[in-house]
Protein backbone atom coordinates (compact mmCIF):
# COMPACT_ATOMS: atom_id res chain seq x y z
CA UNK A 1 0.00 0.00 0.00
CA UNK A 2 2.67 2.40 1.12
CA UNK A 3 4.65 1.52 -1.98
CA UNK A 4 2.04 3.17 -4.23
CA UNK A 5 1.40 6.21 -2.07
CA UNK A 6 4.58 8.08 -2.99
CA UNK A 7 4.32 7.66 -6.81
CA UNK A 8 0.64 8.65 -6.58
CA UNK A 9 1.52 11.79 -4.63
CA UNK A 10 4.21 12.71 -7.17
CA UNK A 11 1.76 12.12 -10.00
CA UNK A 12 -0.88 14.36 -8.44
CA UNK A 13 1.66 17.16 -7.88
CA UNK A 14 2.80 16.84 -11.49
CA UNK A 15 -0.78 17.02 -12.79
CA UNK A 16 -1.42 20.10 -10.68
CA UNK A 17 1.71 21.83 -12.02
CA UNK A 18 0.85 21.00 -15.62
CA UNK A 19 -2.75 22.16 -15.12
CA UNK A 20 -1.51 25.56 -13.90
CA UNK A 21 0.97 25.69 -16.77
CA UNK A 22 -1.80 25.17 -19.31
CA UNK A 23 -3.69 28.23 -18.12
CA UNK A 24 -0.70 30.55 -18.45
CA UNK A 25 -0.21 32.59 -21.60
CA UNK A 26 3.34 32.25 -22.91
CA UNK A 27 2.80 35.29 -25.15
CA UNK A 28 2.59 37.55 -22.15
CA UNK A 29 6.18 38.37 -21.41
CA UNK A 30 6.56 40.73 -18.46
CA UNK A 31 8.12 43.92 -19.72
CA UNK A 32 11.30 45.02 -18.01
CA UNK A 33 10.34 48.59 -18.86
CA UNK A 34 7.60 48.90 -16.26
CA UNK A 35 8.72 51.35 -13.60
CA UNK A 36 11.41 52.71 -15.91
CA UNK A 37 11.40 56.01 -17.81
CA UNK A 38 9.82 55.79 -21.25
CA UNK A 39 12.66 55.62 -23.81
CA UNK A 40 13.20 58.99 -25.44
CA UNK A 41 12.61 59.51 -29.13
CA UNK A 42 11.82 62.27 -31.53
CA UNK A 43 9.61 61.32 -34.44
CA UNK A 44 7.70 63.02 -37.22
CA UNK A 45 3.95 63.36 -37.02
CA UNK A 46 1.80 61.27 -39.31
CA UNK A 47 -0.39 64.25 -40.09
CA UNK A 48 2.45 66.70 -40.66
CA UNK A 49 5.99 65.45 -41.43
CA UNK A 50 7.35 68.91 -40.67
CA UNK A 51 6.49 68.63 -37.00
CA UNK A 52 7.99 66.25 -34.48
CA UNK A 53 6.88 64.83 -31.16
CA UNK A 54 8.92 63.62 -28.21
CA UNK A 55 7.64 62.08 -24.96
CA UNK A 56 9.27 65.05 -23.25
CA UNK A 57 6.37 67.18 -24.57
CA UNK A 58 3.93 65.25 -22.40
CA UNK A 59 5.74 65.51 -19.07
CA UNK A 60 3.12 66.43 -16.49
CA UNK A 61 0.41 64.43 -18.25
CA UNK A 62 -0.79 60.89 -17.83
CA UNK A 63 -0.99 59.48 -21.34
CA UNK A 64 -1.19 56.33 -23.40
CA UNK A 65 1.19 55.31 -26.15
CA UNK A 66 -0.58 52.93 -28.50
CA UNK A 67 1.44 51.05 -31.10
CA UNK A 68 -0.63 50.45 -34.22
CA UNK A 69 -0.41 49.77 -37.93
CA UNK A 70 -2.83 49.61 -40.82
CA UNK A 71 -1.67 46.05 -41.61
CA UNK A 72 -2.40 44.91 -38.07
CA UNK A 73 -5.62 42.94 -37.85
CA UNK A 74 -6.00 42.92 -34.07
CA UNK A 75 -5.62 46.70 -34.08
CA UNK A 76 -9.05 46.83 -35.66
CA UNK A 77 -10.35 44.76 -32.77
CA UNK A 78 -9.35 47.27 -30.12
CA UNK A 79 -10.05 50.35 -32.22
CA UNK A 80 -13.70 50.95 -31.20
CA UNK A 81 -12.58 50.72 -27.58
CA UNK A 82 -9.86 53.33 -28.15
CA UNK A 83 -12.36 55.68 -29.82
CA UNK A 84 -14.74 55.31 -26.92
CA UNK A 85 -11.89 55.90 -24.48
CA UNK A 86 -10.76 59.02 -26.38
CA UNK A 87 -14.27 60.45 -26.14
CA UNK A 88 -14.21 60.13 -22.35
CA UNK A 89 -11.21 62.48 -22.36
CA UNK A 90 -9.51 60.82 -19.41
CA UNK A 91 -6.08 60.72 -20.97
CA UNK A 92 -4.65 61.55 -24.38
CA UNK A 93 -3.63 58.65 -26.63
CA UNK A 94 -0.55 59.04 -28.78
CA UNK A 95 -0.35 56.62 -31.69
CA UNK A 96 2.93 55.07 -32.74
CA UNK A 97 2.41 54.12 -36.35
CA UNK A 98 4.69 51.09 -36.54
CA UNK A 99 6.31 49.98 -39.81
CA UNK A 100 3.57 51.35 -41.95
CA UNK A 101 3.15 53.42 -45.09
CA UNK A 102 1.99 56.98 -44.55
CA UNK A 103 -0.86 56.78 -47.10
CA UNK A 104 -2.09 53.43 -45.76
CA UNK A 105 -2.04 54.72 -42.21
CA UNK A 106 -3.94 57.90 -43.09
CA UNK A 107 -6.51 55.97 -45.08
CA UNK A 108 -6.96 53.58 -42.17
CA UNK A 109 -7.60 56.43 -39.73
CA UNK A 110 -10.04 58.07 -42.13
CA UNK A 111 -11.95 54.82 -42.43
CA UNK A 112 -12.08 53.64 -38.83
CA UNK A 113 -11.83 56.95 -36.96
CA UNK A 114 -8.92 58.64 -35.23
CA UNK A 115 -8.74 58.31 -31.44
CA UNK A 116 -5.24 59.79 -31.26
CA UNK A 117 -4.32 63.33 -30.26
CA UNK A 118 -1.45 62.73 -32.64
CA UNK A 119 0.32 59.83 -34.31
CA UNK A 120 4.04 59.59 -34.88
CA UNK A 121 5.73 57.62 -37.62
CA UNK A 122 8.11 54.76 -36.87
CA UNK A 123 8.66 53.45 -40.37
CA UNK A 124 11.74 51.35 -39.59
CA UNK A 125 10.54 50.07 -36.25
CA UNK A 126 13.51 51.51 -34.35
CA UNK A 127 11.33 53.20 -31.73
CA UNK A 128 9.44 49.92 -31.45
CA UNK A 129 12.66 48.09 -30.58
CA UNK A 130 13.44 50.70 -27.93
CA UNK A 131 10.05 50.05 -26.38
CA UNK A 132 10.42 46.27 -26.59
CA UNK A 133 7.50 45.96 -29.00
CA UNK A 134 7.09 42.47 -30.44
CA UNK A 135 3.41 42.17 -31.17
CA UNK A 136 1.27 44.99 -32.45
CA UNK A 137 -0.93 46.36 -30.92
CA UNK A 138 0.76 47.24 -27.68
CA UNK A 139 -0.17 50.01 -25.30
CA UNK A 140 1.93 51.77 -22.69
CA UNK A 141 0.56 53.86 -19.85
CA UNK A 142 2.99 56.65 -18.98
CA UNK A 143 2.70 58.80 -15.88
CA UNK A 144 3.37 62.49 -15.23
CA UNK A 145 7.06 61.88 -14.61
CA UNK A 146 7.40 59.98 -17.88
CA UNK A 147 7.60 56.57 -16.19
CA UNK A 148 5.99 53.55 -17.86
CA UNK A 149 3.41 52.20 -15.44
CA UNK A 150 1.61 49.54 -17.41
CA UNK A 151 1.95 47.68 -20.67
CA UNK A 152 -0.81 45.93 -22.54
CA UNK A 153 0.44 43.35 -25.01
CA UNK A 154 -2.06 42.66 -27.76
CA UNK A 155 -5.39 44.41 -28.15
CA UNK A 156 -6.89 46.21 -25.19
CA UNK A 157 -9.84 44.26 -23.86
CA UNK A 158 -12.80 45.86 -22.05
CA UNK A 159 -11.67 43.85 -19.03
CA UNK A 160 -8.12 45.24 -19.08
CA UNK A 161 -9.43 48.75 -19.69
CA UNK A 162 -11.93 48.76 -16.84
CA UNK A 163 -9.99 46.76 -14.28
CA UNK A 164 -6.44 47.92 -14.86
CA UNK A 165 -5.98 50.91 -17.15
CA UNK A 166 -8.81 53.18 -15.97
CA UNK A 167 -8.20 52.71 -12.22
CA UNK A 168 -4.49 53.28 -12.78
CA UNK A 169 -5.16 56.48 -14.74
CA UNK A 170 -7.41 57.74 -11.93
CA UNK A 171 -4.74 56.96 -9.38
CA UNK A 172 -1.92 58.56 -11.37
CA UNK A 173 -3.90 61.67 -12.31
CA UNK A 174 -4.51 62.57 -8.70
CA UNK B 1 24.74 20.76 -77.93
CA UNK B 2 24.07 24.48 -78.02
CA UNK B 3 20.86 23.91 -76.09
CA UNK B 4 22.71 22.03 -73.42
CA UNK B 5 25.26 24.80 -73.23
CA UNK B 6 22.52 27.43 -72.87
CA UNK B 7 20.92 25.33 -70.17
CA UNK B 8 24.11 25.12 -68.13
CA UNK B 9 24.91 28.74 -68.76
CA UNK B 10 21.51 29.78 -67.41
CA UNK B 11 22.11 27.57 -64.38
CA UNK B 12 25.33 29.41 -63.71
CA UNK B 13 23.47 32.69 -64.15
CA UNK B 14 20.89 31.67 -61.58
CA UNK B 15 23.64 30.80 -59.12
CA UNK B 16 25.44 34.10 -59.56
CA UNK B 17 22.29 36.15 -59.10
CA UNK B 18 21.69 34.30 -55.84
CA UNK B 19 25.20 35.07 -54.70
CA UNK B 20 24.61 38.74 -55.41
CA UNK B 21 21.41 38.79 -53.43
CA UNK B 22 23.15 37.40 -50.37
CA UNK B 23 25.95 39.91 -50.54
CA UNK B 24 24.64 42.81 -48.43
CA UNK B 25 24.11 40.44 -45.49
CA UNK B 26 27.74 39.43 -45.36
CA UNK B 27 29.08 42.94 -45.79
CA UNK B 28 31.40 42.52 -42.87
CA UNK B 29 32.04 38.84 -42.18
CA UNK B 30 33.45 39.45 -38.70
CA UNK B 31 30.43 41.43 -37.53
CA UNK B 32 28.14 38.96 -39.26
CA UNK B 33 29.72 36.08 -37.40
CA UNK B 34 29.48 37.85 -34.05
CA UNK B 35 25.88 38.82 -34.79
CA UNK B 36 24.94 35.21 -35.53
CA UNK B 37 26.74 33.99 -32.42
CA UNK B 38 24.77 36.44 -30.28
CA UNK B 39 21.48 35.95 -32.10
CA UNK B 40 21.57 32.16 -31.85
CA UNK B 41 21.47 32.46 -28.05
CA UNK B 42 18.50 34.83 -28.08
CA UNK B 43 14.85 33.98 -28.39
CA UNK B 44 12.70 35.40 -31.14
CA UNK B 45 9.67 36.82 -29.35
CA UNK B 46 7.28 36.38 -32.24
CA UNK B 47 7.95 32.67 -32.77
CA UNK B 48 9.12 31.77 -29.34
CA UNK B 49 10.74 28.44 -30.06
CA UNK B 50 13.06 29.84 -32.70
CA UNK B 51 16.28 31.69 -32.11
CA UNK B 52 16.76 35.21 -33.34
CA UNK B 53 19.37 33.88 -35.76
CA UNK B 54 17.08 31.31 -37.33
CA UNK B 55 13.78 33.15 -37.44
CA UNK B 56 12.33 34.69 -40.58
CA UNK B 57 9.89 36.86 -38.64
CA UNK B 58 9.91 40.54 -39.50
CA UNK B 59 10.87 41.51 -35.97
CA UNK B 60 13.76 39.05 -35.93
CA UNK B 61 15.14 40.62 -39.09
CA UNK B 62 14.87 44.06 -37.53
CA UNK B 63 16.56 42.89 -34.35
CA UNK B 64 19.38 41.25 -36.29
CA UNK B 65 19.88 44.55 -38.08
CA UNK B 66 19.83 46.34 -34.72
CA UNK B 67 22.49 43.96 -33.37
CA UNK B 68 24.56 44.57 -36.50
CA UNK B 69 24.31 48.34 -36.00
CA UNK B 70 25.28 48.08 -32.34
CA UNK B 71 28.29 45.90 -33.17
CA UNK B 72 29.34 48.32 -35.88
CA UNK B 73 29.13 51.11 -33.32
CA UNK B 74 31.76 49.21 -31.36
CA UNK B 75 29.61 47.65 -28.63
CA UNK B 76 30.83 44.45 -27.00
CA UNK B 77 28.82 41.20 -27.22
CA UNK B 78 27.79 41.58 -23.60
CA UNK B 79 26.62 45.16 -24.12
CA UNK B 80 24.45 44.06 -27.03
CA UNK B 81 22.89 41.28 -24.96
CA UNK B 82 22.31 43.70 -22.08
CA UNK B 83 20.60 46.13 -24.44
CA UNK B 84 18.16 43.49 -25.67
CA UNK B 85 17.49 42.25 -22.14
CA UNK B 86 16.77 45.83 -21.03
CA UNK B 87 14.14 46.07 -23.78
CA UNK B 88 12.63 42.60 -23.88
CA UNK B 89 13.48 41.15 -20.49
CA UNK B 90 15.35 38.04 -19.33
CA UNK B 91 12.94 36.00 -21.42
CA UNK B 92 14.98 36.65 -24.58
CA UNK B 93 17.95 34.77 -23.15
CA UNK B 94 18.04 31.07 -23.96
CA UNK B 95 20.72 30.71 -21.28
CA UNK B 96 19.11 32.25 -18.19
CA UNK B 97 21.31 34.38 -15.97
CA UNK B 98 22.13 33.19 -12.47
CA UNK B 99 20.00 35.36 -10.20
CA UNK B 100 18.08 34.54 -7.01
CA UNK B 101 15.01 33.72 -9.14
CA UNK B 102 16.91 31.19 -11.23
CA UNK B 103 18.89 29.51 -8.42
CA UNK B 104 16.40 26.65 -8.33
CA UNK B 105 16.47 26.34 -12.11
CA UNK B 106 20.26 26.04 -12.22
CA UNK B 107 20.65 24.11 -8.94
CA UNK B 108 17.58 21.89 -9.31
CA UNK B 109 19.23 19.13 -11.37
CA UNK B 110 22.12 18.89 -8.90
CA UNK B 111 19.66 18.80 -6.02
CA UNK B 112 17.83 15.91 -7.69
CA UNK B 113 21.14 14.15 -8.33
CA UNK B 114 22.12 14.47 -4.67
CA UNK B 115 18.69 13.15 -3.64
CA UNK B 116 19.07 10.21 -6.04
CA UNK B 117 22.51 9.34 -4.68
CA UNK B 118 21.21 9.53 -1.12
CA UNK B 119 18.29 7.20 -1.88
CA UNK B 120 20.59 4.80 -3.75
CA UNK B 121 23.11 4.59 -0.90
CA UNK B 122 20.37 3.96 1.63
CA UNK B 123 18.88 1.22 -0.55
CA UNK B 124 22.24 -0.47 -1.12
CA UNK B 125 23.05 -0.45 2.60
CA UNK B 126 19.73 -2.01 3.48
CA UNK B 127 20.22 -4.69 0.83
CA UNK B 128 23.76 -5.45 2.02
CA UNK B 129 22.41 -6.05 5.51
CA UNK B 130 19.85 -8.54 4.15
CA UNK B 131 22.50 -10.46 2.20
CA UNK B 132 24.93 -10.83 5.10
CA UNK B 133 25.57 -14.57 5.80
CA UNK B 134 23.54 -15.53 8.84
CA UNK B 135 25.65 -16.06 11.93
CA UNK B 136 24.97 -19.17 13.98
CA UNK B 137 25.14 -19.40 17.67
CA UNK B 138 27.14 -22.23 19.26
CA UNK B 139 23.93 -24.10 20.04
CA UNK B 140 22.62 -23.83 16.46
CA UNK B 141 25.92 -25.00 15.04
CA UNK B 142 25.82 -28.16 17.08
CA UNK B 143 22.27 -28.85 15.94
CA UNK B 144 23.25 -28.31 12.31
CA UNK B 145 26.20 -30.66 12.60
CA UNK B 146 24.02 -33.29 14.16
CA UNK B 147 21.56 -32.98 11.27
CA UNK B 148 24.31 -33.23 8.69
CA UNK B 149 25.78 -36.36 10.31
CA UNK B 150 22.37 -37.97 10.47
CA UNK B 151 21.90 -37.56 6.75
CA UNK B 152 25.33 -38.90 5.87
CA UNK B 153 25.24 -42.59 5.04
Amino acid sequence: MNRFLLPLAIFIVLVALLAVGLTLNPREVPSPLIGKPAPAFSARLLSDPEKTFTPQDFVGKVWLLNVWASWCVSCREEHPLLIEFAQQGKAPIVGLNYKDKREDAQRWLARFGDPYVLSVVDAEGRIGIDYGVYGVPETFLIDKQGIIRYKQIGPITPDALNKKILPLIDELSR
Amino acid sequence: MTRLFVFFFSLVLVCTTHAQEAKPLAEDPVIEQRMIAIASELRCLVCQNESLAGSQAELAKDLREEVRQLLKAGKSDQEVRDFLVSRYGDFVLYRPRITPITYLLWGGPFLLLALGIFVLIRYLRRRARLLEPPTLSEDERRKAEALLEEKAP
